[in-house]
């Protein structure tokens, strides 16, 4: 420790200056302490969940990417909840990233700070909502009412190509991936909009300055400006949104419609992994329940992918927007 | 200022510690056992009981738990409702005292439980409905091979000629089926599906577990009061229901063919008489579905109490043996209030006599 520390005034003479302060020393192993706790409590939840999840990985091998669960003949294929946390977390991103983005651009660029306020408490609020409210009323609320919906838009797009690919199918429900999907993008819409809010927020006003001067429009400017500084946050902002939607389990569970099935039609009943995993591990036993911790490990092992993955993002951009 | 910097370091340091300890208490509390505070097995005991398990009992349990403090009232006996696989899963890692279980302990189970005795207790019995929402249908018989070729999605439309066969009279309309199913692994589905393998073997290849892999357009809903939920909000939808959840829910129930040739409602009754024509093994397990009896309702289901026969103190036996002893006793006209049948009047003396197998 060669460093020189701040709290001992230079050419100090006070006997206190021959070691470093109680209170700083006590400060550092706080801090230690605390980074530990955090990776200690991590690195045993992996070991202890891998472990339980052994017998599944080791009876069923590589067959764990089919599509059969079913517990009835110990047969434990996961692709179908896969599959569904997949599409769930794609469609969640698809409603949410562009309103996010344009609640992040109407805060910093379009209103007064004065009228940005009462927007940004009213955005933060839908994180405070539990997320087994979003579910209820997802179920209670939302899904008679869209199975109407989802019925006339089935019935409106029969036949046309892509969309019918998407939107047709028999089997419509309320409780459906494409439900579980808004209700998800609900949940994620918050921490996706402070995000990208802080990061357009960086952007120099001296470059959206000279880009006003130069005659650009304020959308020209956002566009030319804004975006180009901004990017590599927002995606970060994006993915860090998108472990979110993964790992999301009690609404996902309350209203996707529990149905292990890989179809396109996204008004069909669907499931996804922490779905399955909340809803079937009372009554589970053996590989079963060695199947659902498996779930589990791949889970966060995705979950840890797309966060470093977005560290990596956020972290370039930063580099690159201070060397600009 | 040395000294107040310093003060305030043990605070923050104490804090950490006690996040520590928090976390190690998060991971202990549960598995200490209930502190002995006597060792006589007199009349007036002390101590705490923690069980976890089955759903299905919890209702029973939680008023069970209520009466049970004029006997003994320094007893504090603990439910936790969390599934059957759950608890024996704490059972068996010794975090609770007893577990509810609607099913015996599976064989690939067994090794978790390291050879020590288990001991079963049936302390209930309940038949599930078949509830349905069909408007102008007030009364419906199904038989068991006209339930599975519904529940595998055989028979799609309510005016196929095999339920109207079977409900001369009736006037089925011609609307799609919805099968109402749970979206949790339930001891329910564990036993219904047990049922369809039992008494309709050749229209059932689904197999019997507490999660089956429905036909696709299956509506799932979790716990009993969602499955309710969907078959009164859905035109056409049929599906397993336990008796006290469709009551409550004010559903329309099937009346089903039992192993006698005779159609029978679901009631209180009807699910003892189920009970009453079954074999039991020397353990205490059996399978109250499909019982035989002129008056039994087949679709019945039994729950147990599962305790280790060697308990780690004299106070934790006596404990256990008041309390499923209270159980097996009063306990058992509490159920028909909530929609429970009583145990046999047979099996319940089986269950009594085997009490003495608790010791210390």
């Amino acid at each position: 420790m060669t460093q020189v520390d701040p709290a001992i005034p230079a050419g100090s003479t006070s006997p206190l200056a021959h070691r470093r302060p109680l209170g700083d020393r006590g400060f550092a192993l706080l801090a230690l302490a605390s980074g530990l706790l955090v990776l200690v409590v991590l690195a045993l939840i992996a070991i202890s969940t891998s472990q339980q999840a052994a017998s599944w990985f080791s009876a069923e091998g590589l067959k764990i990417f089919t599509n059969n669960w079913n517990p009835a003949a110990n047969q434990f294929g996961a692709l179908a909840f896969i599959y569904g946390t997949a599409i769930t977390a794609v469609i969640a991103l698809v409603l949410a990233v562009p309103v996010s983005i344009g609640i992040a651009l109407l805060l910093t660029e379009v209103v007064q700070p004065r009228l940005a306020r009462p927007i940004v408490y009213v955005v933060d609020l839908l994180a405070v909502v539990p997320s087994v409210v979003w579910g209820l009323w997802g179920i209670l609320v939302f899904a008679p009412w869209a199975q109407h919906v989802y019925s006339s838009i089935a019935s409106g797009v029969n036949g046309i190509p892509v969309l019918s690919f998407l939107f047709g199918g028999q089997n419509i429900s309320g409780a459906s991936f494409f439900t579980a999907g808004l209700i998800l993008a609900f949940m994620i819409t918050p921490i996706v909009t402070s995000l990208s809010r802080e990061v357009i927020a960086t952007t120099p006003s001296i470059d959206k300055q000279g880009a006003y001067a130069l005659g650009a429009t304020r959308w020209e400017m956002i566009s030319g400006v804004v975006w180009p500084h901004s990017k590599g946050g927002v995606v970060g902002a994006v993915l860090l949104g998108l472990g979110r939607a993964m790992g999301e389990t009690i609404a996902a569970a309350l209203v996707i419609g529990s149905s292990a099935t890989i179809t396109s039609h996204l008004f069909a009943p669907g499931y996804n992994m922490p779905a399955v995993i909340a809803n079937q591990f009372g009554e589970s036993y053996g590989v079963f329940r060695a199947g659902l911790m498996g779930m589990g490990v791949l889970l966060f092992a995705f979950t840890i992918i797309v966060n470093i993955i977005a560290r990596g993002v956020v972290e370039r951009s930063a580099r690159r927007a201070r060397g600009a | 200022m040395q000294l107040r910097r310093g003060k305030r370091v043990t605070a923050a340091g104490g804090a950490v510690v006690a996040m520590v300890l928090a976390l190690a208490a998060c991971s202990s509390s549960t598995t200490s056992a209930p502190a002995s505070t006597s060792t006589s097995t007199s009349a007036a005991l002390s101590g705490t009981l923690n069980g976890a398990g089955s759903s299905f009992q919890n209702t029973f349990q939680q008023s069970a738990i209520q009466a049970f403090k004029s006997v003994q009232s320094g007893v504090t006996v603990n439910y936790n409702s969390v599934g059957s696989g759950t608890g024996r899963t704490d059972l068996a890692s010794g975090v609770v005292n007893f577990a509810g279980s609607d099913s015996p302990i599976p064989s690939s189970e067994q090794s978790s439980f390291k050879g020590k005795t288990v001991l079963y207790f049936p302390i209930l019995i309940g038949p599930i409905t078949l509830s349905y929402n069909l408007s102008g249908v007030s009364s419906l018989k199904l038989t068991p091979d006209v339930i599975a070729e519904i529940f595998s999605a055989k028979i799609t439309n309510w005016d196929n000629s095999a339920i109207a066969s079977i409900n001369p009279g009736v006037k089925l309309p011609n609307e799609p089926i919805t099968i109402a199913v749970r979206s949790d692994s339930s001891g329910t589905t564990q036993n219904f599906s047990l049922f369809l393998e039992t008494a309709a073997p050749s229209d059932w290849s689904l197999g019997s577990s507490s999660t089956i892999k429905w036909p696709a357009g299956a509506r799932a809903g979790a716990q009993n009061t969602g499955v309710a939920q969907i078959i009164k909000t859905t035109a056409g939808a049929i599906g397993y229901v336990d008796y006290t959840d469709a009551k409550a829910s004010g559903l329309t129930y099937a009346s089903v063919q039992n192993k006698d040739g005779n159609y029978i409602a679901p009631s209180v009754a009807s699910a003892s008489a189920s009970a009453a024509g079954v074999t039991v093994a020397p353990n205490l397990t059996f399978h109250a579905v499909w019982g035989s009896g002129a008056t039994a309702y087949p679709i019945t289901y039994q729950t147990w109490v599962l305790v280790y026969a060697q308990q780690s103190n004299a106070n934790d036996a006596a404990m256990l043996k008041a309390y499923i002893g209270y159980l097996l006793g009063k306990g058992q006209s509490l159920l028909a209030p909530l929609g429970y049948a009583p145990l046999p009047s047979a099996i319940d003396a089986m269950a009594k006599a085997q009490l003495t197998k608790i010791t210390s």
